[in-house]
């Protein structure tokens, strides 16, 4: 019993940081129809400057600058990487992000010299506690609470603002968008800001939990937030986070399953199966729009 | 002699080498509706979509109250009191009636609460519908929603892109009619139509644009009276 209860709430744990990664997928996604390969990556760099930048600063003051400089960075790939192609075939524009994914994964081995190197211990997060006769560490408990409200301000910000509305019409017509005075580039700044900053977010709650950061991390969270935001109708919030969600705890529970089935090892894979047969059934995913190509 | 609100001059826009407008001049003076018509492809739209900043002209100049506005972007043009509804309508389909009208008034910060009102009481079908989303309404609610959407900007010039265009005989009535309450209210309006007939019979000066060109002006009246106008585009 105590067993599954850890189990439970690591994989929500997990599936929480995946959900903050997953956001900015969906979000970028819903409004320039780009999936912005190197999102993964802008939390793997989150994550080297959280190492960096505690290893010189009290934490009052790094870890806000990891949001910060986070957010400059996702701010200043769009606008170096994306805006000048905002014409051009959206293929060419997922080329660009594969080429930030790599400039971002080489900058990080040159800097770092391709060594793993260790996230510091985030005093409180890293403390142990006791949930229901099972000790596990505070950042378990605190992700989903903390998921939980930056969904529901985003979601806020989103449905009850003015730049929540246009981000809204910007998502559906760039072109009418700017005949009621929008600037477009400015709200697609603004998809990016939210998302690496909630990237940023996840990478501190995520590598509180996990060996090490080395330059390819961020490839595989970044999956399967990606997946994650496929899985719940891309281009739709709530839908990322549950599948998040779902992809944290399937993947925690399969990692433990008795160690004589010997089947930990094929969590992802498992993980990854499970998905194609919900999206052969819901091919849209949960919440997703039925596949309305933009004009 | 009236103050004139929008002029062109020796207007032309090409895309990727073909030429869709070759030279064109126009007027606009306040409290007018001046339409222009014309075949599907004479330029008609092109020549919004440059006023309007969405497409930069090739040559020429767009003077708005005043000021040279060629080539400037529509957020800067939209601020100087210029509204479009744009072709086929395009509401937002995944916001609300309200927003959609909100949504108009984009680049002002004031209270929105009359001009809502004002456009309800020119549309009284948008305010029973005003929670649901724009892509639930039927098509003649659509171009309501646009021009209600459009008129939130308080704009000094409304530009109307084919507001005609599919859908039904009684609707376009219902919508020449709303252009005419619009217009009588103190909007200036710049229409474009190819019922050249609904269009000449409510604008004041009208001109006719063929192949790119200026081919005919004059008022609303003298354009319906013109055999060769008669013959091209009125079939009668």
């Amino acid at each position: 019993m105590e067993y599954v209860i850890s189990v439970l709430l690591s994989g929500i744990s997990v599936g929480g940081q995946y959900a903050l990664i997953a956001i900015g997928y969906t979000l970028v996604y819903g409004i320039l129809r780009l999936i912005n390969f190197a999102h993964g990556d802008v939390f793997m760099v989150a994550g080297l400057l959280g190492i960096y930048l505690t290893a010189t600063l009290p934490i009052s003051i790094s870890l806000p600058l990891v949001i910060v400089l986070t957010v400059a960075l996702g701010f200043t790939i769009e606008r170096a990487a994306y805006k000048p192609l905002r014409e051009a075939p959206r293929m060419s524009v997922m080329i660009s992000a594969i080429g930030v994914s790599y400039l971002l994964q080489n900058t990080a081995t040159y800097v770092t010299g391709g060594q793993p190197m260790t996230y510091p211990t985030i005093p409180f997060l890293s403390d142990t506690v006791n949930v229901a006769g099972t000790q596990t560490k505070w950042v378990v408990l605190i992700t989903p609470v903390l998921v939980l409200i930056l969904v529901i301000a985003l979601t806020q910000l989103i449905n009850k603002t003015k730049v929540g509305m246009a981000m809204r019409a910007v998502s559906k017509d760039f072109e009418t968008s700017r005949l009621m005075g929008i600037k477009i580039h400015s709200v697609i700044s603004v998809t990016f800001i939210i998302g690496s900053a909630l990237a940023a977010v996840g990478s501190v709650l995520f590598f509180t939990n996990y060996p090490a950061v080395t330059p390819t991390v961020g490839s595989m969270p970044g999956l399967k937030a990606f997946v994650a935001a496929v899985f719940g109708g891309i281009g739709s919030i709530p839908g990322a986070v549950l599948g998040a969600f779902l992809i944290g705890i399937c993947e925690t529970i399969i990692k433990g399953l008795p160690s004589s089935w010997d089947v930990s090892v094929f969590s992802d894979a498992f993980t990854f199966a499970l998905l194609i047969v919900i999206l052969a059934f819901k091919p849209q995913g949960l919440f997703g729009e039925a596949a309305t190509d933009k004009v | 002699m009236s103050e004139e609100i929008l002029q062109i001059r020796d207007l032309e826009i090409s895309y990727g080498g073909i030429d869709a407008v070759r030279g064109i001049s126009f007027n606009v003076n306040a409290g007018e509706i001046v339409t222009l018509i014309g075949a599907n492809g004479a330029g008609k739209s092109s020549t919004l979509r440059a006023v309007s900043g969405l497409i930069k002209p090739k040559a020429g100049t767009v003077t708005f109250c005043g000021e040279d506005i060629t080539g400037k972007d529509p957020n800067a043009i939209v601020s100087k009191g210029l509204m479009m509804v744009p072709e086929g309508r395009r509401i937002f389909p995944n916001l609300t009636v309200l927003e959609n009208l909100k949504i108009g008034a984009y680049l002002r910060d004031d209270d929105l609460e009359q001009d809502i009102e004002m456009v309800y009481g020119y549309f009284p079908r948008l305010k029973e519908r005003s929670w649901q989303e724009g892509g639930t309404l039927s098509g003649g609610e659509q171009q309501m929603l646009a021009v209600g959407r459009a008129l939130m900007g308080r704009p000094k010039l409304l530009m109307m892109d084919e507001p005609s265009l599919g859908l039904a005989p009684i609707v376009v009535q219902g919508i020449f009619e709303i252009i005419n309450r619009i217009h009588e209210a103190g909007t200036t309006v710049l229409l474009i139509e190819q019922n050249a007939n609904m269009a000449l019979h409510v604008a004041d000066r009208a001109y006719v644009l063929e192949n790119g060109k200026i081919a005919a002006e004059g008022t609303g009246r003298e354009l319906l009276a013109d055999e060769k106008v008669k013959a091209a585009y009125l079939g009668t």
